[in-house]
């Protein structure tokens, strides 16, 4: 048995992770605790920061030491480290975030479960960028979905968030640790490197670890290949976005992960929590669609399954906001599209969100 | 190790006016490095967002370029997660006192092994020539038109006070000082702070009858007085004056050595 914040850390640790600096926060200062003795056993480093902007760019810096790095937080702190969160998206640095989603806006509901930040993990830095989102609906997701964040990082060279919330932290199940892939990413050999920014064939260039004589300048500036600065260069910063969004395209293997159920004409479309409880609406002739990566969009199996269906339902614990989405794609088949939106943090009976889907 | 050795010729010109102090750190910085026989190879740089941020990206080093108040957190990890590598902070006041002050004070609370050397200008150069928390009494900025009335930090004061390994503080008028003191820091563990009082003639001069830079080495040095004639804590909050020297030199344990001790690094 473990909780979802013991199946993150353990995960991790599986994954490679050996290095974590966070700052306490409800719900997940005992995933840090957690963490905190768990990487000193394995050989890893943990750092309590002064705060979350400290948090996620430490993280980011020990990524460039070659370590698979990740830090934790939930509301006010994801709110912080947005900045670094587009800082990894800009310079490509493998981080994993996890990111505990409580009640908002502000200090909210410190211990009640929420979605209210599923927007904010994909579009939370400002710029153009792209993200990958991952959502378990159970623990042993949350193991499984903690090892493939350390996966799309590494071989995509891009911070990763997995949301959680509240109530899945400090929820316990059974969870079986079998075989897995671990990826990890690609490096340049020892010795100075004249385009560092210039990439494979998947789009993704190879790392150049700080200290192994690569001698590379990494900036958040626009750059161009050789790493240097070309902010007033509308083609150079072009290029340079094009290509983070192109890295996504080409590794639909990776990102397009979805759970479908049921064979009804009435779709639920859920994820997170609301997917485990929507699981139980499969029996009453409802057919399901779960995406465990929720950005990219899976923009290819929501038209797949919407095209079965008569009515579609949207259920999450926020205002609507990833019916937006759905909604969007909804449009061009002419389906109708119900947001059930859930808010305070009390998560309803199967009968309960039943009844309010009539 | 030549001049260009260090810096990346293919990269100058560099973005720096004409007059500018920061230079005048730079090469400071390659003969302290030149001198105590460094390998390039075995340091990296990080700095955050500025003028002076600017300037790790001309050497031939690795270099983390990073957001604005960061570079310290940044440097962090980035140590913690290769504790051989060498790893210094280059940056301004703005970006270190001020927006990232939470880290500066918790880096040397902790005595992280880093090198910090934090390039003093006394203004915001890069956007314009705002007030900066180091801005001495009385003079000039775009944001205070009739003369500063905010107090003056005292950084490597504060840093000295946090239990760093080293503190101290000089000015481009006191340049083989400067190459000293980077010279006392490169074998020390622990947090090793240098602040460089400097002239910026295009946004600070320019507003208070110094537009030259030879006028704003004379100031400094004319208003630079010893930390062992006032004392640590001497007339810097409210005169406009520079207590130079070196308020700290201590040898505690630093962070690395301490989380070893702690059980991290190697497994069990």
């Amino acid at each position: 048995m473990m909780t979802g914040n013991q199946a993150v850390v353990e995960a991790a640790v599986r994954a490679g992770c050996r290095f974590f600096s966070g700052y306490p926060i409800t719900p997940v200062s005992d995933l840090m605790e957690y963490m905190a003795r768990r990487l000193a056993q394995v050989g890893g480093v943990f750092i309590q920061m002064e705060d979350e902007l400290g948090a996620i760019t430490a993280a980011i810096g020990a990524s460039w030491a070659g370590k698979k790095s990740m830090t934790a937080t939930s509301g006010p702190g994801f709110s912080l480290m947005q900045e670094g969160i587009g800082y990894a998206a800009m310079t490509e640095t493998p981080v994993v975030v996890v990111d505990s989603q409580r009640g908002g806006p502000s200090t909210g509901q410190p211990t009640m479960p929420s979605q209210g930040d599923v927007l904010q993990a994909r579009y939370g830095s400002h710029g153009d960028y792209p993200i990958a989102v991952l959502a378990p609906s159970d623990i042993q997701e949350v193991y499984d979905l903690t090892i493939k964040a350390f996966n799309i990082a590494e071989a995509l060279r891009t911070p990763v968030v997995l949301l959680m919330d509240a109530f899945m932290s400090h929820m316990a199940e059974p969870v079986s640790e079998g075989e897995y892939e671990i990826l990890e990413r690609k490096v340049h050999p020892p010795g100075p490197v004249e385009r560092p920014y210039e990439p494979g064939e998947d789009l993704v260039p190879p790392f150049p670890v700080f200290g192994r004589g690569n001698l590379v300048s990494v900036t958040g500036l626009t750059h161009d290949e050789k790493g240097v600065p070309r902010p007033e260069d509308n083609r150079v910063h072009a290029t340079l976005i094009r290509r983070l969004f192109g890295k996504f395209e080409r590794r639909k293997d990776l990102l397009e992960d979805v759970r479908t159920m049921g064979d009804g004409r009435r779709l639920v479309i859920a994820y997170g929590m609301m997917g485990r409880l929507a699981e139980a609406l499969v029996d009453r002739g409802y057919r399901l669609l779960r995406p465990r990566v929720l950005w990219p969009a899976p923009t290819g199996p929501l038209k797949r399954e919407m095209a079965e269906a008569d009515v579609v339902y949207v259920v999450e614990m926020n205002i609507g906001k990833y019916s937006l989405v759905v909604k969007r794609v909804a449009e061009e088949l002419g389906i109708e599209v119900h947001s059930i939106s859930i808010l305070g943090g009390r998560i309803p009976t199967p009968s309960e969100l039943e009844a309010m889907m009539e | 190790m030549s001049f260009w050795d260090f810096f990346r010729r293919e990269r100058w010109p560099h973005i720096f006016c004409p007059g500018c102090g920061i230079g005048m750190v730079l090469n400071a910085l390659w003969k302290a490095f030149e001198e105590t026989e460094q390998e390039p190879e075995k340091w990296a740089f990080v700095s955050g967002i500025g003028c002076t941020a600017r300037a790790p990206a001309y050497m031939r080093v690795d270099s983390l370029h990073t957001l604005h108040g960061r570079a310290i957190a940044f440097a962090t990890g980035l140590k913690l997660g290769n504790p051989e590598l060498n790893v210094m902070v280059f940056s301004g006041d703005g970006d270190i006192a001020s927006i990232g002050g939470n880290h500066l004070i918790h880096a040397a609370r902790r005595n992280m092994d880093l090198k910090v050397i934090m390039i003093n200008n006394g203004i915001y150069g890069m956007t314009g020539g705002q007030l900066s928390p180091t801005t001495l009494p009385g003079l000039r900025t775009t944001t205070t038109p009739m003369g500063n009335y905010d107090y003056t930090m005292g950084t490597a004061e504060l840093v000295a006070h946090l239990g760093a390994n080293f503190s101290a503080r000089w000015t481009t008028a006191h340049i083989v000082m400067v190459k000293e003191a980077i010279k006392r820091m490169i074998p020390k563990e622990g947090f090793c702070f240098l602040e460089v009082v400097s002239q910026c003639p295009t946004n600070f001069g320019r507003r208070n009858r110094m537009e030259d830079p030879r006028k704003m080495l004379q100031f400094m040095k004319e208003h630079s007085v010893h930390v062992s004639r006032v004392g640590q804590l001497g007339a810097y909050f409210e005169e406009p004056v520079f207590v130079v020297g070196t308020f700290a030199d201590r040898d505690r344990k630093g962070y690395v050595a301490r989380l070893r001790e702690a059980g991290y690094f190697e497994s069990f």
